[in-house]
Protein backbone atom coordinates (compact mmCIF):
# COMPACT_ATOMS: atom_id res chain seq x y z
CA UNK A 1 0.00 0.00 0.00
CA UNK A 2 1.04 3.63 -0.72
CA UNK A 3 1.88 5.91 2.55
CA UNK A 4 -1.60 7.84 3.83
CA UNK A 5 -2.50 9.25 6.75
CA UNK A 6 -5.35 8.42 9.18
CA UNK A 7 -7.99 10.03 10.82
CA UNK A 8 -10.78 8.90 13.41
CA UNK A 9 -14.05 11.32 12.34
CA UNK A 10 -15.88 12.61 15.17
CA UNK A 11 -19.23 13.52 13.46
CA UNK A 12 -20.57 13.34 9.89
CA UNK A 13 -20.20 17.07 9.04
CA UNK A 14 -16.52 17.01 10.20
CA UNK A 15 -15.76 13.93 8.14
CA UNK A 16 -17.57 15.15 5.16
CA UNK A 17 -15.28 18.75 5.35
CA UNK A 18 -12.52 16.78 5.74
CA UNK A 19 -12.82 14.97 3.15
CA UNK A 20 -13.58 17.87 0.63
CA UNK A 21 -10.17 19.55 1.95
CA UNK A 22 -8.11 17.12 2.02
CA UNK A 23 -7.09 16.25 -1.72
CA UNK A 24 -6.64 12.15 -2.63
CA UNK A 25 -8.96 11.89 0.59
CA UNK A 26 -10.89 8.91 1.27
CA UNK A 27 -13.66 7.58 3.71
CA UNK A 28 -13.21 4.02 5.12
CA UNK A 29 -16.02 1.99 6.62
CA UNK A 30 -15.99 -1.91 6.71
CA UNK A 31 -12.51 -1.77 4.20
CA UNK A 32 -13.51 -4.99 2.45
CA UNK A 33 -12.95 -3.21 -0.89
CA UNK A 34 -11.26 -0.20 -0.48
CA UNK A 35 -7.91 -1.92 0.90
CA UNK A 36 -8.28 -4.84 -1.84
CA UNK A 37 -7.75 -2.40 -3.95
CA UNK A 38 -5.37 -0.25 -1.85
CA UNK A 39 -3.24 -2.98 -2.23
CA UNK A 40 -2.87 -3.63 -5.51
CA UNK A 41 -2.91 0.67 -5.80
CA UNK A 42 -5.71 0.48 -7.69
CA UNK A 43 -6.93 2.78 -5.28
CA UNK A 44 -3.93 5.10 -3.76
CA UNK A 45 -6.15 7.65 -1.19
CA UNK A 46 -3.44 9.72 0.27
CA UNK A 47 -5.58 10.13 3.75
CA UNK A 48 -8.06 8.00 5.38
CA UNK A 49 -11.58 9.20 7.11
CA UNK A 50 -12.53 6.75 9.60
CA UNK A 51 -16.32 6.60 9.89
CA UNK A 52 -16.63 3.75 11.82
CA UNK A 53 -17.53 5.72 14.77
CA UNK A 54 -20.48 8.12 13.68
CA UNK A 55 -23.14 6.30 15.34
CA UNK A 56 -24.99 5.28 11.80
CA UNK A 57 -25.60 1.66 12.66
CA UNK A 58 -29.72 2.50 13.35
CA UNK A 59 -32.33 0.59 11.69
CA UNK A 60 -35.49 2.19 12.25
CA UNK A 61 -38.50 2.97 11.01
CA UNK A 62 -40.17 6.42 8.83
CA UNK A 63 -43.09 7.82 9.35
CA UNK A 64 -44.23 7.01 6.27
CA UNK A 65 -44.11 3.37 7.04
CA UNK A 66 -40.84 2.93 5.53
CA UNK A 67 -37.12 1.81 6.69
CA UNK A 68 -34.21 3.98 7.38
CA UNK A 69 -31.16 2.15 7.02
CA UNK A 70 -27.84 3.68 8.66
CA UNK A 71 -24.65 3.77 5.93
CA UNK A 72 -22.90 1.76 8.97
CA UNK A 73 -25.18 -1.01 9.43
CA UNK A 74 -23.54 -4.21 8.63
CA UNK A 75 -24.77 -6.27 5.55
CA UNK A 76 -25.34 -9.20 8.00
CA UNK A 77 -26.98 -6.99 10.96
CA UNK A 78 -29.12 -5.61 7.69
CA UNK A 79 -30.15 -9.48 6.52
CA UNK A 80 -30.90 -10.53 9.51
CA UNK A 81 -33.21 -7.41 11.26
CA UNK A 82 -36.92 -8.80 11.64
CA UNK A 83 -38.33 -6.23 9.28
CA UNK A 84 -35.80 -6.97 6.91
CA UNK A 85 -36.59 -10.53 7.02
CA UNK A 86 -40.47 -10.06 6.91
CA UNK A 87 -40.76 -6.66 4.77
CA UNK A 88 -38.66 -6.62 2.18
CA UNK A 89 -37.80 -10.04 1.83
CA UNK A 90 -35.66 -9.64 -1.45
CA UNK A 91 -33.25 -7.60 0.39
CA UNK A 92 -32.05 -9.95 2.77
CA UNK A 93 -32.08 -12.53 -0.14
CA UNK A 94 -29.86 -10.65 -1.87
CA UNK A 95 -27.68 -9.65 0.96
CA UNK A 96 -26.85 -13.56 1.83
CA UNK A 97 -26.31 -14.39 -1.79
CA UNK A 98 -23.35 -12.01 -1.37
CA UNK A 99 -19.64 -12.24 -0.74
CA UNK A 100 -18.74 -14.54 2.80
CA UNK A 101 -19.73 -14.59 6.12
CA UNK A 102 -16.73 -13.07 7.34
CA UNK A 103 -17.11 -10.33 4.72
CA UNK A 104 -20.69 -9.35 5.32
CA UNK A 105 -19.98 -8.79 8.92
CA UNK A 106 -17.22 -5.88 8.08
CA UNK A 107 -19.66 -4.70 5.04
CA UNK A 108 -21.67 -2.14 5.28
CA UNK A 109 -24.76 -0.64 3.69
CA UNK A 110 -22.95 2.51 1.91
CA UNK A 111 -20.07 0.60 1.26
CA UNK A 112 -21.67 -1.97 -0.42
CA UNK A 113 -23.24 0.85 -3.05
CA UNK A 114 -20.11 2.13 -3.64
CA UNK A 115 -18.13 -1.26 -4.48
CA UNK A 116 -15.89 -1.17 -7.20
CA UNK A 117 -16.75 -3.48 -10.16
CA UNK A 118 -14.46 -6.79 -10.91
CA UNK A 119 -13.87 -6.58 -14.22
CA UNK A 120 -10.49 -8.22 -14.78
CA UNK A 121 -9.04 -5.38 -16.35
CA UNK A 122 -9.93 -3.22 -14.03
CA UNK A 123 -8.40 -5.33 -10.77
CA UNK A 124 -4.91 -5.70 -13.07
CA UNK A 125 -3.02 -2.06 -13.05
CA UNK A 126 -0.61 -3.61 -16.00
CA UNK A 127 -3.74 -3.51 -18.88
CA UNK A 128 -5.26 -0.57 -19.77
CA UNK A 129 -8.72 0.37 -18.71
CA UNK A 130 -10.69 3.94 -18.86
CA UNK A 131 -12.19 3.61 -15.60
CA UNK A 132 -8.81 2.79 -13.39
CA UNK A 133 -6.79 5.51 -15.93
CA UNK A 134 -8.98 7.56 -17.84
CA UNK A 135 -8.15 7.42 -21.73
CA UNK A 136 -6.04 4.33 -21.63
CA UNK A 137 -8.49 2.29 -23.57
CA UNK A 138 -10.71 -0.49 -22.57
CA UNK A 139 -8.70 -4.19 -22.44
CA UNK A 140 -12.32 -5.72 -21.76
CA UNK A 141 -13.88 -4.73 -25.16
CA UNK A 142 -11.69 -7.15 -27.57
CA UNK A 143 -10.48 -9.16 -24.30
CA UNK A 144 -12.11 -11.61 -21.44
CA UNK A 145 -15.27 -10.25 -20.98
CA UNK A 146 -17.52 -13.27 -19.96
CA UNK A 147 -18.55 -11.72 -16.89
CA UNK A 148 -19.28 -8.42 -17.77
CA UNK A 149 -21.67 -5.97 -18.67
CA UNK A 150 -24.44 -5.99 -21.66
CA UNK A 151 -26.83 -3.43 -20.67
CA UNK A 152 -25.80 0.25 -20.30
CA UNK A 153 -22.66 -0.01 -21.53
CA UNK A 154 -20.62 2.35 -23.52
CA UNK A 155 -17.48 2.27 -26.34
CA UNK A 156 -15.10 3.05 -22.89
CA UNK A 157 -16.29 0.45 -20.42
CA UNK A 158 -18.05 -2.73 -20.32
CA UNK A 159 -17.67 -3.35 -16.83
CA UNK A 160 -20.18 -5.03 -15.19
CA UNK A 161 -22.17 -3.47 -11.24
CA UNK A 162 -20.85 -6.45 -9.24
CA UNK A 163 -23.11 -5.93 -5.82
CA UNK A 164 -26.17 -8.06 -4.94
CA UNK A 165 -27.59 -5.78 -2.36
CA UNK A 166 -27.90 -2.91 -4.60
CA UNK A 167 -29.91 -4.94 -7.17
CA UNK A 168 -32.64 -5.55 -4.26
CA UNK A 169 -32.31 -2.20 -3.23
CA UNK A 170 -33.51 -0.88 -7.00
CA UNK A 171 -36.22 -3.39 -7.13
CA UNK A 172 -37.43 -1.55 -3.66
CA UNK A 173 -36.50 1.95 -5.07
CA UNK A 174 -34.45 3.21 -2.04
CA UNK A 175 -33.36 6.08 -1.93
CA UNK A 176 -29.69 7.34 -0.84
CA UNK A 177 -29.24 9.99 2.08
CA UNK A 178 -26.49 12.30 2.32
CA UNK A 179 -24.49 15.46 3.87
CA UNK A 180 -22.42 17.54 1.49
CA UNK A 181 -19.12 19.01 2.96
CA UNK A 182 -21.47 22.48 3.30
CA UNK A 183 -23.78 20.74 5.39
CA UNK A 184 -26.68 20.42 2.53
CA UNK A 185 -28.68 16.92 2.87
CA UNK A 186 -30.02 15.86 -0.44
CA UNK A 187 -31.86 12.69 -0.95
CA UNK A 188 -31.20 10.58 -4.31
CA UNK A 189 -33.38 8.30 -5.82
CA UNK A 190 -31.41 4.97 -6.56
CA UNK A 191 -32.38 4.77 -9.67
CA UNK A 192 -30.08 8.03 -10.89
CA UNK A 193 -27.60 6.74 -8.11
CA UNK A 194 -25.41 4.89 -10.22
CA UNK A 195 -23.84 6.74 -13.37
CA UNK A 196 -23.92 4.64 -16.53
CA UNK A 197 -19.75 4.41 -17.63
CA UNK A 198 -20.36 6.75 -21.15
CA UNK A 199 -17.38 8.85 -21.92
CA UNK A 200 -16.35 9.06 -18.77
CA UNK A 201 -16.52 5.47 -16.55
CA UNK A 202 -14.61 6.77 -13.62
CA UNK A 203 -17.11 8.65 -12.48
CA UNK A 204 -19.30 5.87 -11.19
CA UNK A 205 -21.87 7.69 -8.62
CA UNK A 206 -23.30 11.29 -8.72
CA UNK A 207 -21.72 12.05 -4.88
CA UNK A 208 -19.45 14.93 -4.98
CA UNK A 209 -16.34 15.49 -3.34
CA UNK A 210 -16.83 15.57 0.59
CA UNK A 211 -20.74 14.01 0.01
CA UNK A 212 -20.94 11.19 2.55
CA UNK A 213 -24.08 8.86 2.67
CA UNK A 214 -25.62 9.06 6.04
CA UNK A 215 -28.39 5.99 4.99
CA UNK A 216 -30.50 4.38 2.73
CA UNK A 217 -34.08 4.41 2.66
CA UNK A 218 -36.67 2.06 1.97
CA UNK A 219 -39.99 2.83 1.00
CA UNK A 220 -43.06 1.39 2.50
CA UNK A 221 -42.82 -2.29 1.85
CA UNK A 222 -44.50 -3.80 -1.57
CA UNK A 223 -46.71 -6.67 -0.84
CA UNK A 224 -46.19 -10.04 -2.88
CA UNK A 225 -43.54 -13.00 -2.94
CA UNK A 226 -40.22 -11.67 -2.44
CA UNK A 227 -37.17 -13.57 -4.70
CA UNK A 228 -33.59 -13.14 -5.45
CA UNK A 229 -31.90 -15.99 -7.83
CA UNK A 230 -28.67 -15.85 -8.43
CA UNK A 231 -26.52 -17.61 -11.45
CA UNK A 232 -22.91 -17.84 -10.27
CA UNK A 233 -19.67 -19.99 -11.63
CA UNK A 234 -19.91 -21.50 -7.91
CA UNK A 235 -22.65 -22.42 -5.36
CA UNK A 236 -21.51 -19.78 -3.32
CA UNK A 237 -19.21 -16.95 -2.70
CA UNK A 238 -18.85 -15.75 -6.30
CA UNK A 239 -20.00 -12.64 -8.33
CA UNK A 240 -23.53 -13.13 -9.95
CA UNK A 241 -23.40 -13.44 -14.08
CA UNK A 242 -27.04 -12.81 -14.01
CA UNK A 243 -28.96 -12.44 -10.77
CA UNK A 244 -32.76 -11.10 -10.90
CA UNK A 245 -34.60 -9.74 -7.96
CA UNK A 246 -38.42 -9.93 -8.04
CA UNK A 247 -41.54 -9.46 -6.58
CA UNK A 248 -44.26 -11.70 -7.52
CA UNK A 249 -47.73 -10.02 -7.25
CA UNK A 250 -51.29 -12.40 -6.89
CA UNK A 251 -52.50 -10.69 -9.45
CA UNK A 252 -50.10 -12.19 -12.48
CA UNK A 253 -48.38 -8.74 -12.33
CA UNK A 254 -44.50 -8.68 -10.94
CA UNK A 255 -41.45 -6.34 -11.17
CA UNK A 256 -38.14 -7.35 -11.86
CA UNK A 257 -34.45 -5.68 -11.28
CA UNK A 258 -31.13 -7.53 -12.38
CA UNK A 259 -28.02 -7.50 -12.08
CA UNK A 260 -24.69 -9.06 -13.41
CA UNK A 261 -25.54 -7.87 -16.58
CA UNK A 262 -25.39 -4.10 -16.19
CA UNK A 263 -22.83 -1.16 -15.74
CA UNK A 264 -25.53 -0.78 -13.24
CA UNK A 265 -28.35 -2.14 -10.88
CA UNK A 266 -30.46 -2.77 -13.67
CA UNK A 267 -34.40 -2.32 -13.93
CA UNK A 268 -37.02 -0.89 -16.86
CA UNK A 269 -40.63 -0.67 -16.47
CA UNK A 270 -41.59 -2.27 -19.88
CA UNK A 271 -39.71 -5.61 -18.03
CA UNK A 272 -42.63 -5.24 -15.46
CA UNK A 273 -45.19 -4.32 -17.92
CA UNK A 274 -44.33 -7.85 -19.87
CA UNK A 275 -44.98 -9.85 -16.49
CA UNK A 276 -48.21 -11.66 -17.16
CA UNK A 277 -47.10 -12.81 -20.78
CA UNK A 278 -44.32 -14.52 -18.71
CA UNK A 279 -40.54 -15.36 -18.80
CA UNK A 280 -39.66 -14.58 -22.56
CA UNK A 281 -41.29 -11.14 -22.97
CA UNK A 282 -39.73 -9.96 -19.65
CA UNK A 283 -36.71 -10.78 -20.69
CA UNK A 284 -36.91 -9.68 -23.74
CA UNK A 285 -38.19 -6.23 -22.41
CA UNK A 286 -35.80 -5.92 -20.40
CA UNK A 287 -32.16 -6.67 -22.50
CA UNK A 288 -33.82 -4.04 -24.90
CA UNK A 289 -30.75 -2.50 -26.33
CA UNK A 290 -28.43 -5.46 -24.90
CA UNK A 291 -25.24 -5.04 -26.31
CA UNK A 292 -22.97 -8.31 -25.76
CA UNK A 293 -19.37 -9.50 -26.85
CA UNK A 294 -18.52 -12.97 -28.32
CA UNK A 295 -17.68 -13.80 -24.80
CA UNK A 296 -20.94 -12.57 -22.53
CA UNK A 297 -23.77 -13.26 -25.13
CA UNK A 298 -24.62 -16.29 -23.33
CA UNK A 299 -26.49 -13.90 -20.77
CA UNK A 300 -29.22 -13.35 -22.89
CA UNK A 301 -30.59 -16.79 -23.27
CA UNK A 302 -29.31 -17.13 -19.30
CA UNK A 303 -31.52 -13.92 -18.30
CA UNK A 304 -34.46 -15.69 -19.64
CA UNK A 305 -34.01 -18.95 -18.01
CA UNK A 306 -33.17 -17.80 -15.12
CA UNK A 307 -36.72 -15.86 -15.40
CA UNK A 308 -38.31 -19.14 -16.76
CA UNK A 309 -37.26 -21.07 -13.37
CA UNK A 310 -38.58 -18.10 -10.76
CA UNK A 311 -42.20 -18.20 -13.14
CA UNK A 312 -42.01 -21.94 -12.64
CA UNK A 313 -41.05 -21.58 -9.10
CA UNK A 314 -44.45 -19.28 -8.65
CA UNK A 315 -46.44 -21.43 -10.45
CA UNK A 316 -45.76 -24.07 -7.84
CA UNK A 317 -46.57 -22.07 -4.71
CA UNK A 318 -49.76 -20.92 -6.21
CA UNK B 1 18.96 -31.67 9.98
CA UNK B 2 22.15 -30.28 10.66
CA UNK B 3 20.63 -28.13 13.08
CA UNK B 4 19.77 -28.31 16.39
CA UNK B 5 16.90 -25.31 16.05
CA UNK B 6 15.44 -26.19 12.68
CA UNK B 7 11.79 -25.02 12.67
CA UNK B 8 9.07 -24.64 9.83
CA UNK B 9 9.30 -21.00 10.16
CA UNK B 10 12.85 -20.72 9.46
CA UNK B 11 12.66 -23.13 6.86
CA UNK B 12 9.98 -20.88 5.16
CA UNK B 13 12.23 -17.84 5.69
CA UNK B 14 14.72 -19.33 4.03
CA UNK B 15 12.91 -20.35 1.39
CA UNK B 16 11.35 -16.76 1.14
CA UNK B 17 14.98 -15.80 0.89
CA UNK B 18 16.23 -17.51 -1.57
CA UNK B 19 13.45 -16.94 -3.80
CA UNK B 20 13.83 -12.85 -3.23
CA UNK B 21 17.33 -13.86 -4.80
CA UNK B 22 15.22 -14.98 -8.52
CA UNK B 23 14.86 -12.19 -10.89
CA UNK B 24 11.17 -11.62 -10.83
CA UNK B 25 8.29 -11.33 -13.18
CA UNK B 26 5.67 -10.41 -10.47
CA UNK B 27 3.93 -7.47 -11.64
CA UNK B 28 4.45 -4.43 -9.13
CA UNK B 29 1.18 -5.36 -7.15
CA UNK B 30 2.33 -8.60 -5.65
CA UNK B 31 5.86 -6.74 -4.30
CA UNK B 32 5.08 -7.21 -0.34
CA UNK B 33 3.84 -4.14 1.72
CA UNK B 34 6.84 -1.60 1.63
CA UNK B 35 8.60 -0.71 5.25
CA UNK B 36 7.58 2.05 6.96
CA UNK B 37 8.70 5.28 5.15
CA UNK B 38 10.55 7.48 7.02
CA UNK B 39 7.82 10.22 8.19
CA UNK B 40 5.21 8.13 8.16
CA UNK B 41 3.63 8.84 11.58
CA UNK B 42 2.72 6.39 14.08
CA UNK B 43 -0.39 5.56 15.37
CA UNK B 44 -1.21 4.28 18.85
CA UNK B 45 -3.77 0.82 19.19
CA UNK B 46 -4.92 -0.58 21.68
CA UNK B 47 -6.37 -4.17 21.70
CA UNK B 48 -7.43 -6.97 23.58
CA UNK B 49 -6.37 -9.49 22.49
CA UNK B 50 -7.17 -13.32 23.72
CA UNK B 51 -8.09 -11.19 27.08
CA UNK B 52 -5.02 -9.58 27.54
CA UNK B 53 -4.21 -5.66 26.80
CA UNK B 54 -1.75 -4.53 24.15
CA UNK B 55 -0.31 -0.96 22.85
CA UNK B 56 1.68 -0.81 19.71
CA UNK B 57 2.67 1.77 17.73
CA UNK B 58 1.85 1.07 13.63
CA UNK B 59 2.45 2.62 10.57
CA UNK B 60 -1.49 2.69 9.41
CA UNK B 61 -1.04 0.81 6.36
CA UNK B 62 -0.79 -2.42 9.34
CA UNK B 63 -3.61 -4.56 8.87
CA UNK B 64 -5.04 -6.86 11.61
CA UNK B 65 -3.30 -9.77 10.30
CA UNK B 66 0.03 -8.01 10.18
CA UNK B 67 -0.15 -6.64 13.74
CA UNK B 68 -1.09 -10.06 15.46
CA UNK B 69 1.45 -11.88 13.10
CA UNK B 70 4.42 -9.72 12.59
CA UNK B 71 4.13 -7.41 16.35
CA UNK B 72 2.44 -9.63 18.45
CA UNK B 73 3.91 -12.82 17.07
CA UNK B 74 0.82 -14.65 17.13
CA UNK B 75 1.55 -16.64 14.32
CA UNK B 76 -1.37 -19.17 14.29
CA UNK B 77 -3.28 -16.51 12.39
CA UNK B 78 -2.29 -17.09 8.49
CA UNK B 79 -1.55 -15.40 5.84
CA UNK B 80 -3.36 -16.84 2.55
CA UNK B 81 -4.33 -14.49 -0.35
CA UNK B 82 -4.21 -11.21 1.58
CA UNK B 83 -7.30 -9.99 -0.17
CA UNK B 84 -10.42 -11.77 2.07
CA UNK B 85 -10.74 -14.85 -0.72
CA UNK B 86 -9.10 -17.44 1.28
CA UNK B 87 -9.96 -16.86 4.68
CA UNK B 88 -7.17 -18.65 6.08
CA UNK B 89 -6.69 -15.01 7.90
CA UNK B 90 -9.96 -15.32 9.89
CA UNK B 91 -10.16 -14.10 13.67
CA UNK B 92 -13.09 -12.94 15.98
CA UNK B 93 -13.08 -9.48 16.60
CA UNK B 94 -16.21 -8.49 19.41
CA UNK B 95 -17.58 -11.27 18.72
CA UNK B 96 -17.87 -11.74 14.95
CA UNK B 97 -15.51 -13.47 12.38
CA UNK B 98 -13.78 -10.85 9.77
CA UNK B 99 -10.96 -11.33 7.50
CA UNK B 100 -8.04 -9.97 9.54
CA UNK B 101 -6.13 -9.38 6.21
CA UNK B 102 -8.83 -6.48 4.94
CA UNK B 103 -9.13 -4.52 7.49
CA UNK B 104 -6.78 -2.10 9.24
CA UNK B 105 -5.43 -2.56 12.74
CA UNK B 106 -6.00 1.22 13.81
CA UNK B 107 -9.58 0.49 12.48
CA UNK B 108 -10.09 -1.72 16.16
CA UNK B 109 -8.96 0.67 18.60
CA UNK B 110 -10.54 0.02 21.88
CA UNK B 111 -11.61 -3.80 20.06
CA UNK B 112 -11.43 -7.51 21.39
CA UNK B 113 -10.11 -10.03 18.91
CA UNK B 114 -9.79 -14.12 19.73
CA UNK B 115 -7.46 -16.01 17.69
CA UNK B 116 -6.85 -19.23 17.52
CA UNK B 117 -4.59 -19.03 20.08
CA UNK B 118 -7.34 -17.84 22.16
CA UNK B 119 -9.83 -20.26 21.56
CA UNK B 120 -7.90 -22.97 23.12
CA UNK B 121 -4.75 -24.13 24.62
CA UNK B 122 -2.84 -27.21 23.48
CA UNK B 123 -3.48 -28.64 26.86
CA UNK B 124 -7.54 -27.72 26.94
CA UNK B 125 -8.55 -27.54 23.81
CA UNK B 126 -11.48 -25.60 22.81
CA UNK B 127 -14.27 -28.53 21.42
CA UNK B 128 -14.06 -27.05 17.73
CA UNK B 129 -10.34 -27.96 18.18
CA UNK B 130 -11.03 -30.89 19.28
CA UNK B 131 -13.73 -32.25 16.90
CA UNK B 132 -11.22 -31.09 14.11
CA UNK B 133 -8.81 -33.26 15.39
CA UNK B 134 -10.90 -35.54 16.04
CA UNK B 135 -12.71 -35.67 12.40
CA UNK B 136 -9.30 -35.05 10.90
CA UNK B 137 -10.66 -31.98 9.42
CA UNK B 138 -7.58 -31.06 7.78
CA UNK B 139 -4.85 -32.11 6.11
CA UNK B 140 -1.78 -29.65 5.91
CA UNK B 141 -3.27 -27.58 8.66
CA UNK B 142 -2.61 -24.03 7.13
CA UNK B 143 -6.04 -23.02 6.97
CA UNK B 144 -7.30 -24.63 9.98
CA UNK B 145 -7.18 -22.20 12.72
CA UNK B 146 -9.82 -19.79 9.91
CA UNK B 147 -11.66 -22.29 9.78
CA UNK B 148 -11.96 -23.27 13.30
CA UNK B 149 -12.31 -19.68 14.11
CA UNK B 150 -14.99 -19.58 11.39
CA UNK B 151 -17.03 -22.27 12.65
CA UNK B 152 -17.44 -21.59 16.07
CA UNK B 153 -19.10 -18.46 14.59
CA UNK B 154 -21.03 -20.50 12.42
CA UNK B 155 -22.88 -21.97 15.49
CA UNK B 156 -22.70 -18.29 17.02
CA UNK B 157 -24.67 -17.04 13.91
CA UNK B 158 -27.27 -19.73 13.05
CA UNK B 159 -28.11 -19.94 17.11
CA UNK B 160 -28.29 -16.30 16.95
CA UNK B 161 -31.06 -16.80 13.71
CA UNK B 162 -28.81 -14.61 11.05
CA UNK B 163 -30.00 -16.05 7.49
CA UNK B 164 -27.72 -17.70 4.92
CA UNK B 165 -27.88 -18.41 1.51
CA UNK B 166 -29.56 -21.67 1.95
CA UNK B 167 -32.22 -21.26 4.42
CA UNK B 168 -35.71 -21.67 3.05
CA UNK B 169 -37.60 -19.53 5.74
CA UNK B 170 -35.86 -16.55 6.77
CA UNK B 171 -37.67 -17.02 9.96
CA UNK B 172 -36.74 -20.46 10.71
CA UNK B 173 -32.52 -20.34 10.62
CA UNK B 174 -31.60 -23.86 12.06
CA UNK B 175 -28.70 -26.02 12.21
CA UNK B 176 -28.24 -28.13 9.10
CA UNK B 177 -25.12 -29.83 6.87
CA UNK B 178 -26.20 -27.35 4.47
CA UNK B 179 -26.11 -24.59 6.22
CA UNK B 180 -22.46 -25.39 7.15
CA UNK B 181 -21.52 -25.49 3.66
CA UNK B 182 -22.98 -22.50 2.57
CA UNK B 183 -21.60 -20.40 6.16
CA UNK B 184 -18.14 -21.49 5.30
CA UNK B 185 -17.63 -20.97 1.94
CA UNK B 186 -15.14 -18.18 2.78
CA UNK B 187 -12.97 -20.78 3.96
CA UNK B 188 -10.98 -22.49 1.52
CA UNK B 189 -9.39 -26.14 1.93
CA UNK B 190 -6.58 -25.86 -0.72
CA UNK B 191 -6.01 -30.01 0.85
CA UNK B 192 -10.06 -29.81 0.12
CA UNK B 193 -10.60 -31.64 3.72
CA UNK B 194 -14.02 -30.32 3.29
CA UNK B 195 -16.06 -33.35 4.19
CA UNK B 196 -14.39 -34.00 8.03
CA UNK B 197 -14.44 -30.12 8.45
CA UNK B 198 -18.37 -30.61 7.75
CA UNK B 199 -18.87 -33.47 10.26
CA UNK B 200 -15.95 -32.19 13.00
CA UNK B 201 -18.67 -28.95 13.35
CA UNK B 202 -21.50 -31.10 13.32
CA UNK B 203 -20.16 -32.73 16.23
CA UNK B 204 -19.76 -29.75 17.79
CA UNK B 205 -23.33 -28.63 17.34
CA UNK B 206 -24.81 -31.83 17.96
CA UNK B 207 -22.76 -31.47 21.53
CA UNK B 208 -24.03 -27.89 22.24
CA UNK B 209 -27.66 -29.08 21.76
CA UNK B 210 -27.44 -32.19 24.17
Amino acid sequence: MKPFTYERATSVEAAAKAAASVQGARFIAGGTNLLDLMKLQIETPTHLIDVNRLGLDRIEKTEEGGLRIGALVRNTDLAADRTVRRDYGVLSRALVAGASGQLRNKATTAGNLLQRTRCPYFYDIRMPCNKRKPGSGCGALKGMSRSLAILGVSDACIAQHPSDMAVAMRLLDAQVDTVAADGAKRAIPIADFHLLPGDTPHQETVLKGGEIITSVTLPKPIAGTHVYRKVRDRASYAFALVSVAAIFGKDGSARFAFGGIGAKPWRNSQADAAAPQGAKAVADAALAGARTTEHNDFKKPLVERTLASLYRQQEARA
Amino acid sequence: MTSDHVTRRGLFQGGAALAATVPLMAPAHAAPSAPASKGTPMTAVELTVNGREVHLQLDPRTTLLDALREHLKLTGTKKGCDHGQCGACTVIVEGRRINSCLTLAVMHDGDAVTTIEGLGRPEALHPMQKAFVVHDGYQCGYCTPGQICSAVSVLEEIKAGIPSHVTEDLDKVAFSEDEVRERMSGNICRCAAYSNIVAAISDVAGEAKA
